[in-house]
């Protein structure tokens, strides 16, 4: 079922993180074949896989299994080797919520001109940076020892958020390492301006149906936020409750999901940007009627993507099966940067799907992969080769 | 005294099944496990001091909950876990 690519985007390779270990699939430059690597610690849950573009070299794997706690691994070449993290995250011992770190949910790379920073978000919603690359991890403890913490995050974490509450889409802004953005599942947008000393609710405009004030200052549950990386006073977000846009300046979440087909809805977890056009965005929508199946409308998966900033929404669905119960989770969708675009995305059922039309045509590139967690495009630099988990054509 | 290592923590003892390890407490023993093989102990007990959840620790046939009892007439610790996540 793999098929190959033969377009800008057939020199990309892709981090697959799945609840069963990690993988890299690369895209052979001469014929443009997608070559499946060995799994990487089989049997982990791997949450997030992420290259540090910043060199090209470093990747960063969220990790832990049913039965053992949490941790970070490091590599420098392509997953050859792995290093589990010296210090991984983790609350201050005697911690006043008595928190653990369950899970390292999302990796984010930090600011260009801090090599080596990362940021790292967990279940429960704690916020964790590390300034050597990933080895030893601090807690921010302007976040999570901040005196609303136990208000604004969900604590205790038994009753909200299936498997668990999260945080997610840590975005570091680009013209400043000190303003940041964090998504709490369940608990809404947050963002700080002192890197981290001190958050404020941003969810104006953003509301809810699961709660009796449809309109609170948080509590409010963002699937996966997004910065435009060339103008970054633009925000996306797809949310439990619909797909929003914000144009920080105004302060104030804009429902453009209300122009989706109603009988598909504004209901998903990923949301993708063009980068290079703030005005372009993809989603992959999901069935959140009834008892939320979570699964694609109707059973005919489709992207949609919008290129007026929500105005108008377009179904893409060349490519993709005419019945499928498709899933992709809030990691699971990426973009390659290339013109024109390369998109992909992964699947609860274990497949990756690419376009490398912006979206207008999509190919089924991998299957019978375990239940995809999250997949991010890999720049590497090149000195990094191939490697032995580069494996074999499938 | 002896540890026995569970299959999942293997990686960390380069394949040993049983190593070796001091102190006169459950607390004590799993720190100088730590200290041997780094990061061991994270992976079986929380920041909190808190045995995971799918982990149990054995003092001879005995399970035990508490990371402060005496090892003393103890002749073997075993880590188990439950096999989660199928």
């Amino acid at each position: 079922m793999i098929d190959e690519m033969t377009s800008s985007s057939s020199a990309a390779t892709l981090l697959v993180g799945t609840r069963k270990g990690g993988f890299v699939l690369r895209a052979d430059d001469r014929s443009g074949d997608w070559r499946l690597g060995e799994p990487m610690f089989l049997g982990h849950v791997v949450q997030h896989l992420v290259l540090d573009p910043r060199d090209g070299r470093t990747a960063l794997m969220a990790c832990r299994t049913g039965h053992l706690g949490p941790t970070v691994f490091r590599s420098t070449d392509l997953g050859d080797t792995w290093t589990e993290a010296s210090r991984p995250p983790a609350f201050a011992a005697g911690d006043a919520h008595g928190r653990a770190v369950r899970a390292v949910f999302w990796l984010t790379p930090g600011h260009a001109d801090e090599p080596g920073t990362w940021y790292a978000g967990t279940s429960p919603q704690g916020l964790f940076r590390s300034d050597d690359a990933g080895d030893t991890w601090q807690a921010v403890s302007g976040w999570n020892d901040h005196p609303n913490w136990g208000t604004w995050a969900e604590w205790p974490d038994t009753e909200g958020t299936p498997d668990g509450s999260l945080l997610h889409s840590v975005i570091v802004d680009p013209r400043d390492p000190a303003h940041l953005y964090i998504g709490l599942s369940g608990g809404g947008v947050f963002e700080s301006v002192d890197g981290g000393r001190d958050w404020a609710p941003l969810n104006q405009g953003s509301t809810v149906d699961f709660l009796p004030d449809p309109d609170p200052a948080f509590g409010q549950d963002p699937h996966c936020v997004r910065m435009h990386p060339t103008h970054p006073d633009r925000l996306y977000q797809q949310n439990h409750c619909g797909i929003y846009r914000m144009d920080r300046d105004e302060g104030r979440w804009h429902r453009i999901g209300d122009h989706m087909p109603r009988e598909v809805g504004d209901i998903g977890f990923p949301i993708e940007l063009h980068p290079r056009d703030p005005d372009t965005a993809w989603v992959f929508p999901m069935d959140g009627t009834d008892v939320w199946p979570r699964t694609s409308p109707d059973g005919r998966p489709a992207a949609y993507v919008t290129r007026d900033g929500g105005t108008t929404w377009r179904r893409q669905d060349a490519g993709f099966p005419e019945r499928a119960w498709f899933t992709v989770k809030r990691q699971a969708m990426c973009s390659d940067g290339g013109d024109p675009l390369g998109l992909y995305l992964g699947t609860t059922s274990g497949e990756i799907w690419a376009s490398h039309d912006e979206g207008e045509h999509w190919r089924c590139i991998a299957a019978h992969l375990p239940e995809i967690y999250s997949l991010e495009i890999a720049h590497l630099h090149a000195d990094v080769g191939a490697g032995a988990h580069a494996g074999t054509s499938r | 005294m002896k540890v026995r290592i569970p299959t999942p923590l293997r990686s960390y003892t380069a394949g040993a099944a049983n190593v070796m390890a001091d102190g006169s407490t459950v607390r004590e023993v799993l720190a100088d496990l730590d200290r041997q093989y780094p990061g061991i102990r994270f992976r079986m007990v929380d920041e909190q001091d808190r045995v995971r959840q799918h982990m149990v620790v054995f003092l001879d046939e005995h399970r035990c909950r508490d990371l402060d009892a005496s090892v003393a007439t103890v002749g073997e610790l075993v880590i188990m876990q439950a096999l989660s996540g199928g």
